[in-house]
């Protein structure tokens, strides 16, 4: 059994430990070590609280840990790569789930201990959490149902929405954006609802009303989640990331831990920016993404002019022969054909051929931030060539030949041509400044946001329709 | 079923023909009978067989297919004898140039024939297959250099040999339209140094896209926007002129050969080179005018004639160059019009169906049912879309700069002043309401949230995947609130806290696990 300094001096330990392992994701080289920084950190905490003072059932810990950790061995040892955006708003909705729980508790103890004191009962057989509730007073009473609410709400919300989000990643849920009749009008209702519900909680209205407001805010997150786009995805699983380490914060001051409260507080900044640097990305108010759909496209498009012109593996294979350089532009589309493989393998085979092969990574390519660069990362594509946008943009006019493959929004000229177009000035990658540019495409329809792209009918712009794995594997038979 | 022929041209020293055994199998394909007049096919380098073995009908004589023919494929816009022969109903195909040929048009209408120039073929991208004009300038192009090469008593590229060395010769190409640019390729294959000019700047880039050096004008204003008049050149000022031509001065006592391609629609050819710099030019120099059939850009050159000058400069003023190499130009010309009636046939069906909704049918149509349907009306889409007029960013002076730095930095000042005084304040708001014990862990909080901004803005972008697993594994730290709370009397309390644990693990384990997964994959080349 450690003192409770002991268990204080191991919480500084851990905080500093995962400050740490997020600081080395600066770069691909200290991150492997930031993430051992990141495993000891927990460690030290978990040991420290179960061998800490007020801590009773660690045989129940002990099979739930083993249970959990068996559970998330496997999950995380047998997921895909493209798998992963839907793998983590899964693991968003379990800590929003568990925020919940333990707000629950916390409530259930608070009375307890209440009817405790009210019956004059010995507060000495009180245990763990339900000794600190004891001495608090009315104050500090007050100050834990707001904390309790906020937990739960928030927990509550983060749950609902990472399962949608999760079904809407793994294509068990429509990727449209739905609402209900009512919209966003039945959104602030339902959270004005859970307001009145937690000032009754406030002036003692019992556990009921935190029920009732763990089923509300259920149902804000997966109406608010569903009435997103699957385009908006970054931007979602990035929030959700905030709100769970907010929920942890919260329950962090429910139970006067400092440990969840830091955590909760890093993860829930670190959510916050990645969210914010999407954001920009698509050049989206914040605000608009999370109430859906696009908004703000002021008078007609532009026509798009002339026609898209196909062209087979061989137009394709004779033109990458001729090019020295060659900038690969990969987006969802990649990743749903599971063609990363494939798109490595081209990459080997032309820069065997001394070809300058790179790739451009738009901040928002695929469903997650940093999407595209695990995916060319486990198919062993070395990261130096891989770049980012603000990297590689103004090299594109000297470059021979441009191929997309299943990205389409983030290579659309019309964000900077057509003052009208619902993407109208966000940054995309300038791609049909190359001398040539080669789009693997699945047909002829526009992509997910619905947004007609010129690119695909401008005169250097060759269409390579087809599944992307397919069509690639049929150009490497082309390219020895 | 739907005949149509192809009858031999009548036009003198016309080699080439309409269809070809190629052309012909497509075109049956579309459901059509083809028929041919005997012998059409000889001067191109067809023979009357290759035409039976591709399933054509030999018709003896030009009477005979006029009749029979429901559709007729021609070269040159039919002569006087031949639209004669029109009959009502039937379509002709041919080159027309219907701006100056109000007869042939008046004679077609007085048939009740339907009439398809088609070098009235709009350009766009749609229509390029059937861009006759285009497929023909090509072989021009490309023709002209040979000519030149022919005409010219030494090699295009230059040699050391044990016999001495050879300089490489200049090749100025002006107008660099299609013919012009298939010169400039074929040049520059020969290994000749190729300069070449047009009027219109942005097609530098493609000059130079052919290994051709753009020459420059160092004039303003100069720039024509060539998509206003269809992708063809415009006339230019005097001024604008007159630079253009002291350039071509300086260079002319260099260059060996010339290859002028400049034309203006419905005008007049430019003169560009002017006697005087023919006079410049080297003894043996070549001059190929492709624009003679419309005065020729060098006033010297005699249509349809090669002359010396006095000094030993060649002039050619061919216009029959497609016409000299019959087999190419014959493939290519079939084809445009096998691609044009692939167009007039949607269904495949050997049925015509003459939509005069298509821009592409409808522009090229110059008489339909009795009527004189030219000029078109303009094309519902433009050829090339119009270059944005692009804004010069303003130049700014070194004081404007500074002080545009300096307001920024005071802009961000204020901002983080402000920031930090409402934050401040919230913070003092909270400080006078809440007990101690709040208030020493709300700094914990306030303090993390910092830490975690500064942190977190230093993560690369490609690591947004891993951090985002490796902060949902930290988020796992939900669990000490489990543990802290399991040991409670109440057995609800210890069945959710055990679930809360259960979960919170998977997704500690789960998602360290992921992250370093990921994270070992990143490799360096």
């Amino acid at each position: 059994m450690f003192s409770i300094g002991v268990s204080s001096a191991a919480y500084i330990a851990a905080s500093v430990l995962f400050i740490l392992s997020l600081g080395g994701l600066s770069n691909q080289e200290s991150a492997k070590r930031a993430v051992w920084y990141g495993i000891a950190g927990m460690a030290i905490a978990v040991i420290a609280t179960v061998f800490g003072p007020g801590v009773y059932n660690v045989f129940l810990i002990l099979i739930a840990i083993a249970a959990g950790g068996f559970a998330g061995y496997y999950v995380a040892g047998k997921v895909q790569m493209t798998e992963m955006p839907q793998l983590v708003a899964a693991l968003h909705s379990f800590v929003g789930l568990a925020a919940v729980f333990i707000g629950l508790n916390a409530d259930i103890e608070l009375s307890s201990v209440h009817d405790l004191i009210a019956a004059g009962g010995n507060q000495d057989l009180l245990t763990g959490f339900g000794k600190k509730l004891a001495v608090k007073d009315a104050v500090e009473i007050a100050i834990l149902k707001v904390e309790v609410f906020l937990g739960i709400f928030i927990g509550a919300v983060t749950f609902t929405g990472s399962v949608i989000a999760f079904g809407k990643l793994a294509g068990k849920v429509d990727g449209k954006p739905k609402q209900l009749p009512g919209g966003h009008m039945l959104n602030l209702a339902c959270l004005i609802a859970a307001l009145i519900l937690g000032i009754m909680y406030f002036n003692g209205a019992g556990i009921w009303t935190m029920v009732l407001v763990t089923l509300i805010a259920g149902f804000i997150g997966w109406h608010l989640i569903l009435g997103i786009g699957g385009a908006d995805m970054p931007v979602v699983v990035s929030m959700l990331n905030s709100y769970s380490g907010w929920a942890a914060a919260a329950i962090g001051f429910t139970l006067g831990n400092d440990l969840l409260i830091v955590v909760g507080a890093l993860v829930g900044s670190s959510g916050a920016i990645l969210s914010y640097i999407m954001c920009k990305a698509m050049n989206r108010k914040f605000v608009s993404v999370i109430l859906g759909g696009f908004g703000g496209a002021s008078g007609p498009q532009m026509a798009v002019e002339g026609e898209q012109v196909a062209i087979d593996a061989d137009g394709v294979a004779a033109a990458l022969d001729d090019a020295d350089s060659v900038i690969i532009i990969p987006g969802y589309g990649m990743a749903v054909a599971q063609a990363q493989q494939s798109v490595s393998e081209l990459t080997k085979r032309l820069r065997a051929k001394g070809k300058n092969v790179r790739f451009a990574i738009h901040p928002v390519a695929g469903r997650l931030p940093g999407h595209m660069n695990v995916l060319l990362a486990e198919a062993k594509v070395p990261y130096d060539i891989v770049l980012e946008m603000d990297e590689i943009n103004d090299d594109f006019p000297e470059t021979d030949v441009a191929i997309v493959i299943g990205s389409n929004d983030i290579v659309n000229p019309a964000a900077q041509d057509d003052p009208n177009s619902p993407i109208a000035g966000m940054p995309v990658l300038e791609c049909w400044k190359a001398k040539q540019v080669f789009v693997s495409k699945r047909g002829q329809g526009t992509g997910y946001s619905g947004i007609e792209n010129p690119l695909f009918f401008k005169d250097n712009t060759r269409m390579f329709y087809g599944d992307a794995k397919a069509s690639l594997d049929l150009l490497l038979q082309k390219i020895s | 079923m739907t005949v149509i022929g192809a009858p031999k041209e009548t036009f003198a020293g016309e080699n080439r023909v309409a269809m070809t055994p190629q052309s012909a199998l497509d075109l049956q394909k579309l459901g059509y009978e083809c028929i041919i007049e005997k012998g059409a096919g000889t001067a191109a380098g067809f023979s009357d067989n290759a035409y039976k073995d591709a399933g054509v009908k030999i018709v003896a004589t030009a009477a005979a297919l006029w009749k029979e023919a429901d559709v007729v494929a021609k070269v040159r816009a039919p002569s006087t004898a031949e639209v004669k022969k029109f009959k009502t109903d039937q379509t002709v195909i041919s080159f027309v140039n219907p701006a100056a040929s109000d007869k042939l048009l008046e004679a077609s209408k007085k048939a009740g024939s339907t009439l398809i120039a088609i070098d009235m073929v709009p350009r766009i991208s749609r229509a390029q297959k059937m861009d006759a004009l285009s497929s023909m300038a090509n072989i021009a192009g490309y023709r002209a250099v040979i000519e030149a090469g022919n005409n010219f008593g030494r090699f295009f590229t230059g040699q050391v040999t044990a016999a001495g060395k050879v300089p490489p010769a200049k090749v100025l190409v002006i107008g660099a339209g299609v013919a012009g640019l298939a010169a400039i390729g074929t040049s520059t294959s020969l290994g000749a140094i190729t300069y070449a000019f047009d009027v219109r700047p942005e097609v530098a880039e493609q000059i130079e896209s052919m290994g051709a050096e753009f020459v420059f004008l160092d004039f303003e204003e100069s720039s024509q926007d060539s998509s206003a008049t269809g992708g063809y050149a415009a006339p230019s000022s005097p001024e604008f002129r007159e630079k253009q031509l002291e350039k071509f001065r300086e260079l002319a006592p260099d260059i060996d050969i010339v290859i002028c391609t400049a034309l203006i629609p419905n005008r007049e050819a430019p003169e560009l080179w002017t006697a005087d710099m023919v006079a410049a030019m080297k003894p043996g120099s070549v001059i190929i005018d492709l624009a003679a059939e419309k005065g020729g850009n060098c006033k010297l050159t005699q249509m349809d004639e090669k002359i010396v000058t006095e000094h030993g400069v060649t002039i050619v003023g061919y216009t029959d160059f497609p016409s000299r190499m019959a087999t190419q130009s014959s493939t290519l010309y079939a084809n445009n019009i096998r691609h044009m009636m692939s167009d007039l046939t949607p269904d495949k069906d050997g049925v015509i169906n003459h939509n005069m909704e298509d821009d592409v049918i409808r522009g090229a149509t110059v008489t339909y049912k009795g009527e004189i349907t030219y000029p078109p009306p303009p094309p519902k889409i433009a050829a090339i879309a119009a270059a944005p007029k692009k804004e010069k960013a303003k130049e700014l002076t070194p004081e404007e700069k500074k002080a545009q730095e300096i307001a920024s930095f005071k802009a961000a000042t204020k901002q983080q002043v402000t920031l930090l005084a409402v934050g401040g304040a919230i913070m003092l708001l909270i400080g006078m309401f809440a007990p101690a014990s709040f208030m020493q862990h709300f700094i914990v909080f306030a303090l993390a949230c910092f830490v975690g901004f500064q942190v977190i803005w230093n993560v690369s972008h490609a690591l947004h995947t891993p951090l985002m697993a490796v902060t949902n594994a930290i988020s796992g730290i939900v669990i000490i609130g489990a543990l802290l709370q399991i040991g409670s009397g109440s057995w609800l309390v210890v069945i959710l806290s055990f679930i809360s644990v259960l979960i919170a693990s998977i997704n500690i384990v789960g998602g360290f696990l992921v992250t370093r997964r990921m994270l070992a994959m990143f490799q360096k080349s």
